[in-house]
């Protein structure tokens, strides 16, 4: 690769590429995103490989290996340009006929389209799909047209042009200036503005100054970083580069997470890459920048994603909080000057520089302006990635684009900001997906976990799992975050085990208040948001826990009885079986009882019930009825 | 049993080799590690005295980030292993149903390793891939939208 030493020398190399590039050349491109990946995507690559050569169309056909367009749950996916007909869930037995129909005839293959589940509607294209249709995707949308370990993919669609722009037609106050008033609001958790915090630390003393992404990505269920850093490495490097100009960095970090071992290989390749073109290293493109960039891998802990955590993680020593009497961005690795963004903040740099400020601000609401990016996992149809202006409801994303509640049932909250954010009620789905707004209800818009839950979720199980979780998060430095949540586990444990006693809840509000106030870290001030919001607004299922020794949801396993229904069961005794405590009794053609006394409500019996029968019964908050008589136990064939 | 891989005698140019890779790097002790566990599958004690006195530092500091981080095996591993989400999508997707399967399966708890060594089982704070909850991954493969008869099928699957 020959270096670019001109933004005049990168629109001519970008001319060369889309020069060699026929766009009415058939391409098949096909999601490798680790969602796809675990479906079988690889295999699916393979034979698409063999079978282009098979029917002799090697120099005609492109195959292409892309990043994660979010639709993810029904992967394999795979695109053909320049139709853009979407297929979803193709295995690799569909690949030949994909081949022989729609390369070759054009001929478009009905069972492979999205179908919509209430109108049995196909889409053929990815933009008709519902889930599709109703984002709007700036930061993801060109996952799915680019190779994420062909940095030519990135420049032929005009990436870095933002960066020849910053660095060559900007003065570093100007891109400072731009970002400021875009209003770019941190999108890793917290939603400060990345302009203030650039600022900081390009005017805090100390020399170097250092700019470093934030890829830990710990909260459980949120995979949004992941899909950026894997699909589409550049859009997170040339962010980085622009904010290390406009801060006066020569050199940055990303700093991945352990578990992420795709998107550590694809930010490698595109640092290498990016190098060989000279857009790293010395002189960018002629003027005189120099920025390099250091890939650290995480090692596994919640913890290491706060801001002074990650810092002493990467000089090496174990990521735990430091009081931030001075912020990191005056004083973080190795004391120095420090700016820390989140992968999705990056990624919105090179929009914002390329675009201009005001385009950037005409997306969105007042206080929080262009594109968020979330998870949508949980209790929903289509779960996946989507990426949606702020200002969108929740009940737009949640009915929308995720299709509703499976199986239909209802609805009962959703849970936005992770461990740290709050568990969202049936009441606010209108409210719009904004900072302040739901800040307000006391949840937080998070890094855009939004886990969709239904009636058969137990509200108070959520709230301790999620204290659980933080307990064994928890870097144990300081009090009231230490004991506060291993004194809120226990309370927690009590009430879904049955224990809970009168005043439970207002200690664990009192437990709360302090740990909010007296926690060193934002980990500590924040995990009670759980337990609040779903005391706030669930309040009558903690009170069934505690005075009804009731689970309205069925789940808490205290408090739920296991009996077999007599009319359902069919004797087949596989519950007898398995049961480890032998508490069920039955045989050849009886029908099974089990022996509350002895079951320890383990659930075997419930879990291995054929799913035809579902003769097992789980009963909360009422007594369990009383056994068959002996003499109606025996099942008559062909009666029952 | 772990006394005896310990006395398989652990393979000290192999850990030179490592630690040469990060050589005058003093932030390169959890890169070290990482190293370590790649090579061995866990991190064994010789290992652990033998890179703290490369880096100057005690044992116990060693020891410090190896407790801190989850990812770290103090003791052997079993051939297989097996990671069971318990993130946030895949508790309220059912994961613990398929946990106790798993468990009950293979006699063994979270964090233990069977007898024979053929599996070992972890619990992860989300392996990723949510919209398949509940997952569960063996080795490198995952398997979604998991129910406990589907478990019982994957196990047998492996030796
Ligand atoms: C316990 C804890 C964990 C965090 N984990 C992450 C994370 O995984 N990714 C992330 O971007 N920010 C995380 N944050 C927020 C960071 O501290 C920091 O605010 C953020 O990376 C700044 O980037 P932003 O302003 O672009 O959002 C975490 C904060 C806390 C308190
Ligand atoms: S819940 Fe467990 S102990 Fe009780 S009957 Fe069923 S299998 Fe046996
Ligand atoms: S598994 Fe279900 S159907 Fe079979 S004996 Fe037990 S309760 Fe009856
Ligand atoms: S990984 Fe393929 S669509 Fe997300
Ligand atoms: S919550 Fe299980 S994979 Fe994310």
């Amino acid at each position: 690769m020959a270096r670019v030493n001109s933004p005049k020398e990168l629109e001519g190399l970008r001319q060369q590429i889309l020069s060699e590039r026929d766009p009415n050349k058939p391409c098949i491109a096909i999601c490798a995103g680790i969602g796809c990946l675990a479906c079988g995507a690889a295999k699916v690559v393979t034979v698409f490989k063999q079978e282009v050569e098979k029917q002799g169309l090697k120099l005609d056909v492109d195959i292409k290996e892309t990043g994660c367009p979010g639709f993810c749950e029904r992967g394999p996916i795979v695109v053909i340009y320049p139709e853009e007909i979407c297929y979803l869930q193709v295995q690799p037995e569909d690949v030949p006929e994909i081949i022989s129909q729609t390369i070759k005839e054009k001929k478009v293959i009905d069972r492979l389209l999205y179908i919509d589940p209430t109108t049995g509607e196909k889409s053929t294209y990815e933009s008709e799909i519902p889930f599709y249709k109703n984002q709007h995707r700036l930061l993801i949308g060109q996952n799915i047209k680019i190779d994420p370990r062909s940095i030519d993919d990135y420049i032929a669609l005009g990436g870095y042009k933002a960066l020849a722009k910053a660095l060559c037609a900007m003065t570093p106050e100007q891109v400072m200036e731009e970002v400021d008033k875009a209003n770019l609001r941190g999108r890793g958790g917290g939603g400060f503005p990345a302009g203030a915090k650039w600022k900081t630390t390009r005017d805090a003393p100390g020399e170097p100054k250092y700019v470093i992404v934030n890829a830990d990505e710990g909260d459980p269920g949120a995979f949004m970083d992941r899909s950026l850093l894997e699909g589409n490495p550049h859009s997170v490097i040339e962010g980085l580069v622009i904010g290390a100009y406009a801060i006066g960095s020569h050199e940055g970090f990303v700093y991945v997470r352990q578990e992420y071992p795709l998107a550590v290989e694809n930010i490698n390749i595109a640092i290498k890459q990016a190098g060989e073109y000279g857009l790293l290293g010395k002189n960018i493109l002629g003027s005189g920048f120099d920025f390099v960039i250091d890939v650290h891998r995480g090692a596994g802990a919640f913890v290491s994603g706060e801001s002074s955590a990650l810092m002493t993680a990467i000089e090496g020593r174990v990521g735990e909080p430091r009081p931030k009497y001075i912020r990191t961005a005056v004083s973080g690795v190795w004391d120095k000057p420090s700016n820390l963004n989140n992968v999705e903040t990056w990624a919105n740099v090179p929009l914002i520089i390329d675009r201009g400020a005001d385009w950037f601000r005409s997306i969105g609401t007042e206080g929080s302006k262009g594109t968020k990016i979330f998870s949508l996992v949980g209790k929903v149809n289509n779960t996946g990635l989507v990426e949606v202006p702020m200002g969108v409801t929740l009940r737009s994303i949640i009915y929308d684009i995720g299709g509703g509640i499976p199986g239909g049932k209802k609805f009962k909250a959703v849970q936005t900001g992770g461990p740290s954010g709050g568990m969202i009620p049936e009441q606010y789905l209108d409210a719009s997906v904004d900072f302040d707004e739901l800040t307000k209800l006391d949840s937080m818009m998070g890094s855009g976990g939004m886990i969709v839950m239904d009636e058969d979720t137990c509200v108070v199980d959520v709230a301790r799992y999620f204290i659980d979780f933080l307990c064994d998060e928890s870097c144990g430095k300081c009090v009231p975050c230490r004991e506060g949540l291993k004194h809120m586990r226990e309370i927690l444990n009590d009430i879904v085990g049955g224990r809970g006693k009168q005043g439970d809840i207002e200690l664990l509000e009192g437990l709360s208040r302090v740990m909010k106030k007296a926690s060193l870290c934002a980990l500590g001030q924040t995990a009670p948001n759980p337990v609040l919001t779903t005391i706030n607004y669930f309040r009558d299922e903690y009170e069934a826990h505690i005075e009804e020794k009731r689970c309205p949801a069925l789940v808490c396993k205290e408090l739920i009885s296991y009996h077999i229904d007599p009319d359902k069961c069919k004797a087949c005794m596989i519950c007898g079986r398995e049961c480890p405590v032998s508490a069920i009794s039955g045989g050849k053609g009886l029908i099974h009882i089990i022996d509350q006394e002895k079951c320890t409500r383990c659930g075997t019996c419930f879990d291995v019930c054929p799913t035809r029968f579902r003769a097992v019964k789980k009963i909360s908050g009422e007594p369990v009825p009383a056994p068959v008589p002996e003499a109606e136990r025996v099942l008559v064939r062909g009666n029952k | 049993m772990a006394g005896k891989v310990e006395s398989q005698e652990l393979d000290l140019t192999k850990l030179d080799k490592i630690l040469s890779r990060y050589e005058g790097q003093d932030d390169a002790l959890i890169s070290v590690l990482q190293g370590v566990q790649a090579e061995f599958g866990w991190v064994p004690q010789g290992a652990i005295e033998h890179i703290a006195d490369a880096f100057q530092i005690s044992p116990g500091e060693v020891y410090g980030v190896l407790t801190f981080y989850e990812q770290f095996y103090l003791t052997p591993r079993g051939r297989n292993t097996i990671r069971v989400c318990r993130g946030t999508a895949c508790h309220v997707r059912g994961t613990n149903a398929n946990l106790r399967t798993v468990e009950r399966t293979l006699g063994i708890k979270e964090g233990g390793t069977t007898n024979d060594f053929k599996f070992s089982l972890e619990t992860v704070a989300c392996l990723g891939t949510c919209f398949l909850a509940p997952v569960m991954m063996v080795n490198r493969n995952y398997y979604g939208k998991l129910t406990p008869d589907k478990v019982e099928t994957i196990l047998k699957q492996y030796d």
